[in-house]
């Protein structure tokens, strides 16, 4: 066997704290080793030349690189030996850059380091067996689940490019936050009047089948062929009788009900239809505050329907979708007040939030556009606002910008002035985070033209004095203790991951970071794939965003979504686990524990039940090779020989 | 009912201008059934000189009295005093973690400390291990006329990871202790307000302000008394009640009462074997109605309804919302 070694300087960033001439020198000294060499930077053409052409003159039939992480460059390399000639798999990575170079600032121990995982890659690799692809046929559907922006324009750009869409979304109607929103900065476009074509488009398009009121119960399967349950939760209203008219709503004697769409700024019926624009128009009943479900004892609605769609016993119904690919834009959540003890905890009626706000400037909110006090329902002249309500505080495990509040507020410090050209707002902040186009104008517009105080400082207390709110807090530029006495405050509470969104996230499979949010597969360079092949993010599921950067990402998503489906075959990774049923005593065990449902029993002729791996399912995880008590399951390309032989060459070193 | 024992460590407000605290615990957790054990030659626990100093002699004044705790095998100390309580747990936490400052303080020390006390306050003990219903069923006399805001001060619930009892921002234990004697718990907002703490000396003009906006408050949200767990909270606003009112022009003349001492009146003592007559603003009036649990049955329903429609006419202004309103709003809170 001929193996090649080709060390990697990666710049500085290895050849700083390795001295990679030493690591050629020892390891070309390794058994089966007949060639080694260092290079500035190994996965540049040139460098991947050099590679060709020493398999070419030294006759090399194995290769090891050590430089980074095979995540970063592996396949790039795989490429490079399959292009002079030998199986991709008889290549392997040695990580030196990550694993060593970065951690340690003892060169000569990390020389030494360097050279013992070559070692480990050269016993490895010594050992690795010609593997082959299968080409496999992909299903062109995709799916998206969440209908807010960003997930709307990842749906219609698919299906404007001919792709059939399952969008699947969890609140009765879509929209999601934008259709709460009032206007849009930093433009103060209507945000309903821009949405409500795309929400119009995304109803009548013949490529798409919308699952309102639905989550996602089950997904199976792999890029390309994904079985997705969907379970479509009970309205106990027949959609398909439901005609929109709104009488049921005006019956309903529950008018205590929690309004989910306008944040409970006022109460809603405990059925309903949750805003005039709504898509579907249909109406959903709360079974919580339903006294004909909770009581047994109403039905006032099913007698007013002249549809005849009230059905109190409908079941929650399953349906099952093929699809190719997944785009995931399952949007964000908002911190509870609760968390905010120091501004009331939720305790005070005029202290609200910024969503609420919304609601309240909203022309089809539930006081028609008119600011009103939620104590009293008089006018507020004096408007405080406080932003990183939550946002950039440690202590309650936030420690990130919740990224458009800024924006936001200036927002509605100027449409505060709109609708009340005689009131005063303040906003106390921290930094104002403008960094949009036209973003810096606009809060300097709140500020100059529509005279909102901005007062740099945070607020330390807020609590009533007789039909007031003192916001206690601190100017930092005057370096004085402030207090404004306000008749409404309004928190820029902080934006976190959608609520459910980790449970989400392991049945899909794809990693979320220590808030919830979805963690892309490269912060700068695959900032919508995720590591799961055919998963994809959009939106604020992946980090608190705007309009303009989820619309971005929506559509950056499905482009990824119409190249992967451009070809019509896809190839499989061999990487996969395969059973020798010659050692397999058939216990099954394997079965049992499969992630992925991925191995089934299979009767012998001679009637004996043995293990059989389902290739295209198997995600090449290992959990079996490590259950069978015979070792009769092997992961190719990673068998117990492979890694018993690193292992061992590691201990004799 | 507990039969637990703690080390007890009064501290040196507790023995002077305290001393009613301290008589009002003991008599308190002694009908609770928990027993304390004196901490034999305990010294200074660190606290405001000499911290503001040096924290390594603060840190090994503290581990001083936790080191002879330690070889009492008591594994709890109780102090009724927040600071002295900030001073234990801030060397015990530094003596624990930190291996530099463990030495340093153990050299000063003839008994070293070793990490095996924990500290808890007073409030703490009682509302954790007692338990509100426990209390509950002590309880033999009713206060139908104090109204009561709890003012908990700066140091009892914070910094949260060290304190480690109760919420920072809006605590609640002793609201819920109170109001399980029945006693008319007011909503107030200045729970944890500062009070101006030790600068009565350096900065007295600071204090009176800061004390004044507290009263203020007091008087604003309904109550006519204050209850405090924290000696020095109740110096500034009993103590310097008339200095107040001297340099603000107000006309305060409100008890400040140990939460020790409400207990003390609703399990039956008398006001002398709380210290009571040791305040220099009397709650003579506001205790004179008690009377045993029970007898507020045979209060004629009449009133009752009076002062129902009353409270629903003036709520929010001072002494006029009925007791099970306030209790219910405490209710509400836990």
């Amino acid at each position: 066997m001929r193996v090649g070694v080709f060390i990697c300087h990666c710049g500085n960033n290895i050849a700083g704290t390795v001295d990679v001439a030493r690591a050629a020198e020892e390891t070309a000294k390794l058994p089966h080793v007949v060639y080694s060499t260092h290079y500035m930077y190994t996965c540049s053409e040139p460098g991947q030349d050099e590679i060709k052409q020493a398999i070419k003159r030294e006759n090399l039939d194995r290769v090891v690189v050590a430089a980074c992480s095979p995540r970063m460059h592996e396949l790039t390399f795989r490429r490079t030996v399959e292009k002079a000639g030998l199986n991709r798999y008889f290549f392997e990575m040695a990580n030196i850059r990550e694993h060593i170079s970065w951690i340690g600032e003892n060169k000569e121990l990390n020389t030494n380091k360097a050279i013992e995982a070559v070692r480990m890659a050269v016993e490895k690799v010594i050992r690795d067996k010609p593997l082959h692809s299968t080409a496999f046929k992909i299903n062109k559907r995709v799916l998206v689940i969440g209908a807010g922006v960003a997930g709307m324009q990842s749906a219609l750009d698919c299906a404007d490019g001919g792709l059939d869409v399952v969008l699947v979304e969890k609140s009765p109607a879509i929209g999601g936050m934008m259709a709460r929103l009032d206007k849009t900065f930093p433009t103060i476009d209507c945000s309903i009047c821009i949405l409500g074509p795309k929400m119009v488009d995304v109803a009548q398009h013949e490529h798409i089948s919308l699952h309102a009121y639905s989550e996602i119960e089950e997904i199976k399967g792999y890029v390309g062929n994904y079985q997705v349950k969907v379970r479509k939760k009970t309205p106990y209203v027949d959609w398909t009788k439901c005609t929109g008219c709104g009488e049921c709503m005006e019956k309903c004697p529950t008018k205590n009900a929690y309004d989910r769409f306008n944040f409970g700024v006022a109460p809603t019926r405990a059925i309903n239809i949750p805003f005039p624009q709504a898509i579907p128009k249909k109406a959903t009943i709360d079974a919580q505050y339903c006294r004909q479900i909770q009581k047994g004892k109403c039905g006032v609605c099913a007698k007013v329907c002249r549809a005849n769609a009230i059905n109190f016993e409908l079941p929650d119904q399953f349906v099952t979708e093929e699809v190719g690919a997944i785009i995931v834009a399952s949007g964000y959540g908002l911190i509870d007040q609760e968390l905010l003890p120091e501004y009331g905890g939720g305790r005070y009626p005029d202290v609200i939030t910024g969503i609420q706000y919304e609601r309240l400037l909203n022309a089809s909110g539930p006081t028609s556009g008119h600011i009103q006090r939620p104590s009293d329902g008089t006018e507020p002249k004096s408007i405080v606002f406080v932003s990183c309500a939550g946002s950039r505080d440690k202590s309650i495990g936030i420690p990130y910008c919740s990224n458009f509040c800024c924006m936001y507020i200036a927002k509605q410090a100027i449409l505060t002035k709109d609708h009340i050209p005689d009131s005063q707002s303040y906003v106390f902040y921290m930094d104002i985070r403008a960094t949009g186009k036209g973003y810096d104008e606009f809060t300097r517009r709140a500020q100059e033209d529509y005279g909102a105080k901005y007062i740099r400082g945070r607020v330390s207390r807020i609590y009533p004095k007789g039909k007031k709110m003192i916001v206690q807090g601190a100017d930092t530029l005057l370096g004085a203790k402030v207090e404004v006495e306000a008749d409404l405050v309004v928190l820029a509470t902080a934006a976190t991951a959608a609520p459910g969104a980790a449970a989400l996230a392991e049945k899909l499979h794809i990693s979320y970071d220590t808030h919830g949010f979805y963690v892309e597969s490269h912060p700068k360079l695959r900032p919508v794939e995720t590591n799961t092949a055919g998963v994809y993010l959009a939106g604020a599921a992946q980090g608190p965003k705007d309009i303009p950067a989820s619309v971005g990402q929506g559509s950056a998503a499905a482009a990824k979504v119409l190249a992967l489906f451009s070809r019509d075959m896809l190839e499989s990774d061999p990487a996969i686990a395969r059973v020798n049923q010659n050692a397999c005593v058939g216990c099954l065990k394997c079965v049992k524990t499969c992630p992925f449902q991925a191995i089934k029993e299979q009767e012998l002729r001679g009637g004996e039940v043995v293990a059989s791996v389902i290739e295209t399912i198997c995600a090449g995880c290992g959990v079996c090779t490590s259950t069978c008590p015979c070792g009769a399951i092997q992961l190719q390309h990673f068998t117990d020989n492979q890694l018993l032989a690193e292992v061992n060459s590691l201990c004799l070193s | 009912m507990i039969e637990k024992e703690y080390a007890y460590y009064a501290g040196c407000s507790l023995e002077g201008t305290a001393s009613s605290y301290d008589r009002s615990i003991r008599v308190i957790l002694k009908a609770l059934g928990a027993t304390l054990r004196e901490t034999e030659d305990w010294s200074c626990c660190g606290s405001t000189p000499a911290h503001a100093m040096d924290h390594v002699l603060a840190g090994a004044l503290a581990a001083r009295n936790l080191a002879i705790v330690e070889r009492m095998e008591t594994a709890t100390l109780t102090t009724p005093c927040p600071s002295c309580l900030s001073a234990f747990k801030k060397a015990h936490a530094k003596v624990t973690q930190d291996k530099a400052f463990s030495d340093e303080v153990n050299q000063l020390l003839d008994l070293p400390y070793k990490g095996g006390v924990k500290a808890k306050s007073t409030l703490q003990v009682i509302y954790e291990d007692v338990g509100p219903d426990a209390v509950t069923s002590k309880v033999t006399t009713v206060l139908p006329d104090l109204k009561a805001a709890c003012y908990y001060g700066c140091i009892l619930s914070r910094p949260p990871k060290l304190a480690a009892f109760d919420d920072p921002e809006n605590p609640v234990s002793m609201d819920r202790l109170l109001a399980a004697c029945g006693v008319d718990v007011r909503d107030f907002v200045f729970k944890t307000e500062c009070c101006g703490a030790a600068f009565g000396v350096p900065k007295k003009e600071m204090v009176l302000r800061l004390t004044h906006k507290v009263l203020t408050m007091v008087q604003d949200c309904g109550a006519n008394c204050v209850v405090v767990a924290c000696p020095l909270c109740q110096q500034n606003l009993d103590l310097r009640q008339a200095q107040v009112n001297r340099a603000m022009g107000s006309s305060f003349s409100i008890p400040i009462l140990y939460f020790s001492q409400v207990l003390g009146l609703a399990f039956g003592f008398q006001p002398e074997e709380l210290g009571l007559d040791k305040h220099i603003v009397s709650a003579d009036a506001l205790i004179r109605s008690r009377r045993p649990k029970g007898a507020e049955d045979a209060a004629p329903p009449v009133k009752e309804k009076a002062r129902k429609s009353t409270a629903q006419g003036t709520a929010g202004k001072p002494g006029d919302a009925p007791g099970a309103e306030g209790t219910a709003s405490a209710a509400k809170e836990a």
